[in-house]
């Protein structure tokens, strides 16, 4: 028997390699953004794509969001693929106006003549003990938006597929990477050849007859650990980890709820306009007569991202989310 | 003794090797605006030169009447004139090569036409018949761009991209005063300059962001004198001088094509009519102002430069009127035409293949026309 050698890699060293790729492969590819040079990202996503592909090709810009944005619109229109850094989620907010009155809809306004393949890199959600204005979920805002797509990975392998692609993507990509799985290990082998995930195709990530947790990015673990823990009161949980919230795979989400009937929706930002309500409501327009119990949200509180130090009691965590599968009224099965 | 004495002036100490990175002094714009026509210089400007602006701003103040009359009989939803700004309009246009980039904002409908685009096709956004009517790519006219300045930053990438390409290309990129307000501004000139991107950027100051003065928009003592702090070179230049635009405009662009990086040139016009037809002037000026401005017309000033050196005679001024009158019996003869839109269209161009989602939608829409059609039978 031959085994063999598989080492644990990190979200972070996969998505470094994408870049890389995306970059060896394709040279209207430019990687732009604040410290994405010389000191290769203050998460170094960027590390030694400057060495590598030169300055022109991975370059530190001036400090300013909208500009960064609003130059890799002109670019895109040249010909070039930028990929965008956003530094924090929170920061990329001076950048929205180029977002949504240009990135997201030129395609549109020119009938298809000036598409803009540029990737935004937005690390965001919290979780890692940033201070104010570094841990925003700030999803709802881009899903809000036609004309973008709205991806954020959950596992190594996928950060890797789900950039590739989004590169590759003639539209803009949003593509959220969640901060704190940025460490997170995985059996990702770099040296064998690496699949692009196509975008918009959810994922069950466990297989369960209960319910079913629907979610995405930072959750998806957390999600994972509360469907072991179920098992403890009897719950077999189906995780279905969207990856994509836009396209939306209505149909892998409601495959899954048409089996198990029931469904929590989980993500860290805020419940009120947040994702969740979206899914809910297509979960329960689509499924209604499948349902044995309403669509339950475990979200964020609807508050301003809190300080560090209070920032567990924010975050859905393996209870909140096995206090609401408590609540799909277990005792009208029996 | 006063707190501040006790402390010492604030003098920030410089680290040992601070150097200043530009000296400001040959960055700094003129005085005065810089003017041609009625000066000796006129007297050096080429003749031909001269009579193809003149042509072409007769044919775009006769183009402003014909969309402004356009707007009031409903064919338009909104047009904002250039009537009086037409000096800037047309040598926007014509410094550039065609490889190189125009980047309008909603009010350059005029330089776009002059740059080679379908005049309706130039209209299309300001019909309501789609959001941009012509191919960029078929005059390398960026979309008329309406949120303030945010196409700026745009010029700068497509420069930057073209450079790094290797190609020989400049945007030219119009923002108006008000515009020059906003972030996009600054962080466009900012990358600009630290790119050293051959952009060239064009404020049309016409004195109002809508009914705002200048005054109230700005303490510098020129536009033109931002330039400097982001370290390029600003000009100032008397906006209703034909010559003037062009030849400081030409300069700039043959600066930036040599790798010397942007510059910001300010022309100091006047807008004639009101910011668009939804607004009315008259509550923020006064006719004698209006009418001092009438006095120093561009087409009038270039007519008269033109005349008393023999450059132009009768024939030549009727006809610069005979091509506008044919291009405005043209516009009007095609925007008089209903526009066939399809609403199925909608779902269109939104990505490059619609999500399920827009399928649906599409499908439901469909639908609806279809059961529509069934109405009327």
């Amino acid at each position: 028997m031959t085994t063999v050698a598989v080492k644990p890699a990190t979200m972070a060293q996969a998505l470094t390699r994408a870049l890389r790729d995306a970059m060896a492969a394709d040279p209207s590819v430019h990687v732009m953004g604040e410290d994405v040079g010389t000191l290769g990202g203050v998460f170094r996503i960027t590390d030694g794509l400057a060495k590598e592909f030169g300055e022109d090709r991975c370059t530190d810009t001036p400090l300013a969001e909208a500009g960064i944005l609003g130059a890799a619109v002109g670019m895109a229109m040249y010909g070039l693929r930028p990929v965008v850094e956003m530094q924090f989620d929170a920061f990329a907010y001076p950048s929205f106006e180029q977002l949504v009155s240009h990135v997201a809809r030129m395609r549109n306004r020119t009938r298809g003549k000036m598409p803009l393949p540029i990737t935004i890199r937005v690390p965001y959600g919290g979780g890692i003990g940033g201070v104010e204005h570094h841990s925003d979920s700030s999803e709802a805002y881009y899903m809000a938006t036609p004309g973008l797509h709205v991806v954020t990975p959950a596992t190594v392998p996928d950060a890797y597929g789900l950039l590739r692609a989004a590169i590759a993507s003639d539209d803009p990509v949003v593509f959220l990477e969640p901060k704190r799985l940025y460490w997170s290990k995985d059996v990702w082998n770099p040296d064998e050849p690496q699949s692009v995930e196509p975008i918009g195709r959810a994922v069950v990530r466990r297989s369960g007859r209960s319910a079913t947790l629907i979610t995405y990015g930072p959750s998806v673990p957390v999600c994972l650990e509360a469907a072991e823990a179920a098992r403890a009161e009897g719950w077999d949980l189906e995780v279905v980890d969207l990856r994509s919230l836009v396209p939306f795979d209505d149909e892998t989400v409601c495959a899954s709820v048409r089996r198990t009937g029931r469904a929590v929706v989980v993500h860290e930002s805020g419940g009120f306009g947040g994702p969740g309500g979206e899914i809910a409501a297509r979960v329960t327009e689509r499924c209604f007569h499948h349902l044995e119990a309403p669509v339950l949200r475990v979200a964020g509180f609807d508050i301003p991202y809190p300080p560090p130090m209070l920032e567990r009691h924010h975050l859905p965590g393996v209870d909140r989310i096995l206090d609401a599968v408590a609540r799909l009224q277990w005792e009208a099965e029996s | 003794m006063t707190v501040m004495e006790q402390r010492g002036a604030y003098r920030p100490s410089p680290p040992p090797a601070w150097q200043p990175r530009t000296d400001p002094t040959p960055l700094l714009p003129d005085a005065a605006p810089y003017r041609v026509l009625g000066t000796e210089t006129a007297g050096k400007a080429d003749p031909e030169l001269l009579r193809r602006l003149y042509a072409q701003l007769v044919i775009g103040r006769r183009y402003n009447a014909q969309a402004t009359a356009l707007t009031k009989q409903g064919r338009l939803a909104v047009y904002p004139s250039s009537t009086g700004q037409e000096a800037c309009e047309v040598a926007a246009a014509l410094v550039l090569e065609d490889r190189d980039w125009l980047f309008p904002s909603y009010r350059d409908t005029l330089a776009a036409v002059v740059r080679g685009v379908d005049p309706v096709e130039a209209l299309t956004l300001l019909r309501g018949d789609w959001h941009t009517g012509y191919d960029p790519y078929a005059h390398r006219v960026a979309p008329l761009c309406t949120p303030l300045a945010t196409q700026l930053p745009h010029a700068v990438g497509l420069a930057h991209a073209a450079r790094l390409k290797g190609d020989d290309v400049v945007a030219l990129a119009i923002v108006g005063d008000g515009g020059t307000s906003e972030g996009d501004f600054h962080e466009a000139l900012n990358f600009a300059a630290v790119w050293q991107a051959p952009v060239v950027f064009l404020v049309q100051n016409n004195g109002f962001a809508i009914s705002v003065p200048l005054a109230k928009q700005t303490a510098a003592p020129s536009l033109a004198h931002k330039a400097v702090g982001y370290g390029m070179p600003g000009r100032l230049v008397d906006g209703n001088d034909a010559a003037a635009v062009h030849e400081v405009l030409t300069d700039a662009v043959r600066h930036a094509r040599a790798g010397g990086g942007p510059t910001l040139v300010e022309a100091v016009t006047y807008r004639l009519e009101a910011h668009t037809n939804a607004d009315d002037d008259k509550r923020y000026r006064a006719d004698s102002e209006v009418d001092a401005w009438r006095d120093h017309d561009p087409i009038a000033l270039l007519e008269r430069e033109l005349t008393e050196r023999g450059w132009l005679d009768e024939a030549g001024v009727r006809a610069a009127r005979e091509d506008a009158e044919a291009l405005a019996a043209d516009l009007r003869a095609r925007l008089n035409q209903d526009p066939e839109l399809d609403p199925m269209d909608l779902f269109d161009h939104v990505y490059a293949e619609p999500t399920p989602q827009l399928r649906e939608q599409q499908a439901l829409l469909r639908a609806e026309l279809a059961a529509g059609q069934e109405g009327e039978l």
